[in-house]
């Protein structure tokens, strides 16, 4: 197992390096799989692809505060994303999106105090026939309205 | 979603026959189209083929044991006239194969002409020949550019440099569509094979399909299906014999809407963030890390194979003289028959909302369809009859885009649809240019003041002079089209614009500082219904008496206008 001074585990990284045939072409990728891996992407880990890869730190800084998809802080352990894409939109995701904020007292892109759910919004998930749609892991929930919001938390708050 | 609950019915049916011995092939096939009545399923009889719609777990048993055993088709749960009425004035060559080929086997997509178009091309076409056919089809980029196909591809064969590259734009991110996403999942090896054969064309050994991160079951499956090719010779050294070697590979997106720009794609790919650089030159002789590069969308490629396989002359007698083949929308929002729809190009809008589509739900009146995702335009009622082609769309104020189609009805307020829009613009921008950061900016804010009631004439002339602005000062088609739903929307409703700023009035309903929501006592029956929906306890009554909302209350969220049967509550 390899650690850093500080003791952070960073064996899982190296694991998804020792896939890759070079580097080049594949940063954003190998960020994926390393904000799987940690449910964000910690400091230490960022350092260690740092060394490993040869990319610089700022460029991982920049990627990673870029792309909507990499978060720096650590995320809840149910990420919701409220799908705001237009045929969304148009069928009120607004409001199911300002129910789950009130409902969680959080807003969209933070994370509930106690690390069960973080809020995302996502501009267009694809599956505009369902709108609106709401992501809550690997779920996709259909043509969900306010109404529907606090059943849908409460499953996840039942499963821990 | 409808892939996920056909794995469970698959499960549901397999051995679960009463004992009785049944031979029972179970395919897994792409998306047709039909996603308002989702999940289909064809069950084949000696046969004979019935459709069932909006089929559940609990009814496989009962198909099972009536339809499939006892020859009686579950009649009831049959799809109806609408399902013909939602594929017969449509033309299906790229969704031809959804429906009947596994996406997960390619020995499915052989077994209908697959890759036959490749081994056309690699067999015995030289590369100017395949260049010569994708250009006298009139094929025209889809991705939403409309650029000549053709052109592109002999711009990147003459251009100098090795290696050459070939990318597949799938990041596919209006808001609204998703048709790149049902052929990745549905006919992923028609996106190969068309790729294939221009990589051929254009003498490019290398390609990449740039993916958005959220299509997660479309990366699966389109890995799946390069497994499959490489091990099929399809990919890889010498394929089909012809001397030709060409590697595909898959890289992610990661949520950034203006790596849908071609440059910014490469970008990306290039381990870097996503700022679009000035052309010329051209990605075709300068793209990725230099080299000549030819960036074609999802759908693009997808034609590919059908047009070397039946000819240039086939392809471009469909449509209109200048918007050649077909083109798949995504019809969403406010219509009853919602998804994926494959029209000649020159159809109306009308055929496509109306007949097509089924209308607008709940009787309500159609407002506008909005066309092009965040770069298009709001096009309104009296336009409907014009022909949906390239041209028209543009002369319209529009754009074709990537086909996203969004039914707007009267209770869309179209100031709030264009503040979304730039809103969203402001978001992705990638913050390069100045008057597309800041120009999207101020445009929110002004569009805020109007929908929340401090709007004046002053914000309108604003509006427009930093349209201007944004479109003629920035580098990429974000910025340069930003304005678009802004300038359209204040083309075809100024009429709202005005009733914001002087009346403080939403003609829509949806901004809510300026309708407030009420009902009409003589059609309320007193079921409740409403005021169990309300999640702020704004209204009261008796039960079976006439109820009434406080508006010091009510926080204008709507539910109570969803949920009534009785039309009792209305806006003003």
């Amino acid at each position: 197992m390899s650690e850093t001074t500080t003791g952070f585990d960073t064996g899982g990284i190296d694991t998804i390096l020792a896939r890759y045939d070079g580097f080049e072409g594949h940063l954003i990728g190998i960020l994926h799989e390393v904000q799987k891996l940690y449910n964000y992407l910690p400091r230490e880990a960022l350092e260690r692809v740092s060394e490993q890869t040869g990319f610089t730190l700022e460029r991982l800084y920049s990627i990673a505060t870029f792309y909507n998809f990499f978060s720096l802080e650590p995320r809840g352990k149910h990420v919701i994303r409220v799908c705001t894409g237009t045929a969304c939109h148009v069928k009120g995701a607004p409001r199911v999106l300002q129910e789950i904020e009130e409902r969680l007292e959080i807003s969209s892109d933070e994370t509930t105090p106690d690390g069960q759910f973080s809020i995302e919004h996502v501009h267009c998930v694809g599956t505009c026939s369902l709108a609106p749609v709401v992501v809550v892991d690997q779920d996709t929930h259909s043509h969900v309205k306010p109404s529907k919001v606090r059943a849908l938390l409460k499953n996840y708050e039942d499963k821990g | 979603m409808a892939e996920f609950r056909s794995q469970f019915l698959q499960q549901g049916v397999d051995g679960r026959v009463q004992g009785r011995p049944c031979s029972c092939d179970i395919k897994q096939v792409g998306c047709r189209g039909f996603c308002a009545r989702d999940l289909l399923v064809d069950v084949e009889v000696d046969g004979r083929t019935h459709t069932y719609q909006k089929v559940k777990k609990t009814y496989v048993k009962r198909i099972v044991q009536d339809h499939i055993l006892l020859g009686e088709p579950v009649a009831s749960w049959l799809v109806g006239d609408d399902y013909a009425q939602f594929h017969d004035q449509q033309e299906k060559i790229l969704l031809a194969e959804c429906g009947t080929v596994d996406p997960e086997d390619i020995d499915s997509y052989i077994e209908y002409h697959g890759y036959e178009g490749a081994r056309k091309a690699l067999g015995g076409m030289k590369p100017e020949e395949v260049i010569d056919e994708v250009t006298r089809s009139v094929l025209r980029g889809r991705g939403g550019g409309g650029f000549p196909a053709g052109r592109k591809w002999t711009s990147t064969r003459r251009a100098a440099g090795e290696p050459k590259y070939v990318i597949c734009n799938a990041d596919e991110g209006d808001p609204g569509a998703f048709m790149d996403r049902a052929l990745l999942e549905g006919t992923p090896h028609a996106v190969i094979e068309g790729m294939l054969i221009g990589a051929y064309a254009v003498g490019s050994c290398e390609g990449f399909i740039y993916v958005r991160a959220e299509y997660t079951l479309a990366v699966e499956r389109f890995q799946t299906a390069l497994d499959q090719a490489y091990e099929h010779g399809f990919l890889g050294k010498d394929i089909l014999g012809s001397g030709f070697d060409f590697d595909l590979s898959i890289r992610l997106g990661a949520g950034a809407f203006v790596c849908g720009e071609a440059s910014a794609l490469c970008m990306s790919i290039m381990d870097r963030i996503g700022t679009p650089w000035p052309k010329p030159p051209r990605l075709a002789e300068k793209g990725l890390w230099g080299k000549p590069t030819n960036v074609n969308n999802v759908e693009t490629w997808a034609n590919v194979p059908k047009i070397i396989r039946h000819g240039a002359e086939w392809f471009a007698s469909i449509g209109t003289p200048k918007s050649t083949g077909t083109k798949i929308f995504s019809l969403v929002g406010k219509i009853n028959n919602t998804g994926l729809v494959e029209v000649p190009m020159g159809i109306s809008l009308r055929t496509i909302i109306e007949d097509i589509g089924g209308g607008i739900p709940k009787g309500k009146k159609f407002k506008a369809v909005q066309t092009g995702g965040p770069s298009g335009g709001c096009i309104p009622a009296e336009h409907l009859d014009s022909p949906v082609d390239f041209e028209t769309l543009e002369e319209l104020g529009s754009i074709m885009g990537s086909g996203g189609m969004v039914v707007m009805d009267e209770d869309t307020c179209m100031v709030d649809v264009a503040k979304y829009f730039v809103t969203f613009c402001r978001d992705e921008s990638c913050g390069q240019c100045t008057p597309c950061r800041d120009g999207t900016a101020q445009m929110v804010q002004l569009l805020e003041d109007i929908c929340e009631g401090r709007g004046t004439p002053e914000h309108i002339t604003k509006l427009e002079q930093l349209s201007e602005l944004a479109t003629l000062g920035s580098l990429c088609g974000l910025g340069k089209a930003a304005a678009n739903p802004v300038l359209s929307t204040l083309r075809f409703f100024r009429d709202e614009y005005d009733a914001h700023v002087n009346d403080k009035r939403c003609p829509g309903g949806v901004c809510k500082a300026l309708h407030t929501l009420h009902i009409n006592a003589d059609l309320c029956t007193g079921c409740r219904v409403c005021a169990v929906a309300c999640p702020v306890e704004a209204i009261t009554g008796e039960k079976k008496q006439p109820h009434v909302i406080d508006n010091e209350i009510c926080t204008r969220c709507g539910s109570c206008y969803d949920v009534c049967r009785f039309d009792a509550i209305y806006k003003e």
